[in-house]
């Protein structure tokens, strides 16, 4: 499974990021992000790709784990 | 935790957009300068000035609004728990891009946000400035999609993060006690003399802040998201606060169409144009708009919070050096100014776009 780490990064590097790891076209992808704004925009942009998104919080972090 | 799509994130941002439409119509109508409910550049620059940093007697008055915007996000992120301190993501380059951001803001006479407003008032000077935007925004994009990044921030102790807050409380308070040394534009001085009472200007800040902050409203990410993503989202936000200010401009009859003799504006459409091009691009180098970035630094982002004292000190220098428009036009230094602004934003774009993501 790939993993993105996106924490840390400026909008919208983490929606970037994520868009450039799903055009290799796997099953399931993690990403990590570390603010709300982050988590939504990945998780909305994943959705609407076709990808179901679950979310874990670790400590301040988020866990995006996307599957198709 | 299964994510699914938020059915409410449109009609709330939507919602919050009309919001904001109709309290920036409102404070005009309870006194700030015409077609400027709100302006960043405009505020953070008479603040720069009221504090003593350029002396351009038109232009100087602590502006509540911003106060209150950078505290209304800061209390509904404590609230929400995404108050967050971070910061060191190339502090000194937004800063320097900041500040050539408000140079173009200068340029054109208004940031994104007054842009819209002017738009709604039937400015129709603002529409060159939107092809600027527009403009800028896309070569913004075109370095994001080299890989352009300034590095990821990284978790800070809460006081870094609450100083900026802080900071904007102390200046509320020199406002409030307006003592000697803090500068106001006399009265029929110019745009500084033009102000809502504290109170009214303070209220509508903390509730804008406290609806950019929840919806997460930025003027250059909407276009931006769009052209990136098809993601519509920000953009009904910043068409909801034009749809709704046009409305409240022609109910109050403040609804003037044309180029000429517009307020606090000038005709030069290309100038307008490049001023915005080189504000647009520099947002899109930064993450955000300049509300966008006083609603950052109220969430704790020290990043947000350098660029915003970027934004100022771009505004000492454009008054110092002569670089500000006026509604006579822009000047020669102005138009040297922006022409360099394009030059260092490419050559932070490019140096910053090299490094393959390590991702």
């Amino acid at each position: 499974m790939k993993t993105i780490d996106a924490r840390g990064l400026s909008c919208p590097e983490p929606v970037i990021r994520t868009k450039n790891a799903l055009a290799s076209g796997e099953k399931a992808y993690t990403i990590m992000v570390d603010n709300v704004t982050a988590k939504e925009n990945v998780s909305r942009f994943a959705i609407h790709q076709g990808y179901q998104v679950s979310v874990k919080e670790d400590g301040e972090d988020f866990v995006l784990t996307l599957e198709k | 935790m299964k994510e699914t799509l938020s059915k409410k994130e449109t009609p709330m941002i939507i919602g919050a957009g009309i919001i904001i439409g109709i309290i920036a119509v409102a404070l005009v109508y309870f006194g700030n300068p015409a077609n400027m409910g709100f302006c960043i550049a405009c505020f953070l620059r008479d603040t720069t000035g009221a504090l003593g940093f350029h002396s351009a007697a038109a232009v100087q008055y602590i502006r509540p609004e911003i106060v209150g915007l950078v505290l209304g996000s800061c209390i509904l992120a404590l609230a929400t728990r995404e108050f967050k301190p971070r910061g060191g993501s190339a502090p000194v380059t937004r800063f320097v891009i900041g500040m050539f951001v408000m140079i173009g803001c200068l340029m054109f006479l208004g940031c994104p946000f007054r842009m819209i407003l002017r738009l709604a008032g039937g400015d129709f000077n603002a529409i060159f400035g939107l092809i600027g935007f527009i403009v800028g925004i896309l070569a913004g994009v075109f370095f994001l999609k080299k890989g352009y990044t300034l590095k990821r921030s990284y978790k800070m102790q809460p006081i870094e993060g609450g100083i900026f807050p802080v900071v904007e409380i102390g200046i509320l308070v020199l406002l409030i006690a307006a003592p000697a040394f803090i500068h106001f534009t006399e009265a029929d001085g110019g745009p500084g003399a033009k102000h809502a009472a504290i109170a009214i200007s303070l209220i509508a800040g903390l509730l804008v802040g406290a609806l950019a902050q929840r919806t997460r409203l930025c003027m250059v990410g909407g276009i931006r998201d769009v052209v990136l993503f098809g993601e519509w989202k920000l953009l009904l936000g910043f068409v909801a606060i034009l749809v709704s200010a046009l409305i409240g401009n022609m109910i109050l009859g403040y609804f003037n169409p044309g180029f000429a003799g517009q307020p606090i504006a000038h005709t030069d459409g290309l100038w307008n144009a490049l001023g915005m091009a080189l504000a647009g691009f520099g947002c899109v180098l930064l993450g955000g708009c300049p509300l966008r970035q006083l609603v950052l630094a109220g969430e704790g982002n020290t990043d947000s919070a350098i660029t915003v004292f970027g934004l100022m000190a771009g505004a000492a220098v454009a008054h110092n050096f002569g670089l500000a428009s006026s509604g006579e036009g822009p000047t020669a230094n102005g138009k040297i100014a922006v022409v360099i602004g394009f030059v260092v934003l490419i050559v932070i774009a490019t140096v910053n776009s090299m490094r393959k993501s390590e991702a």
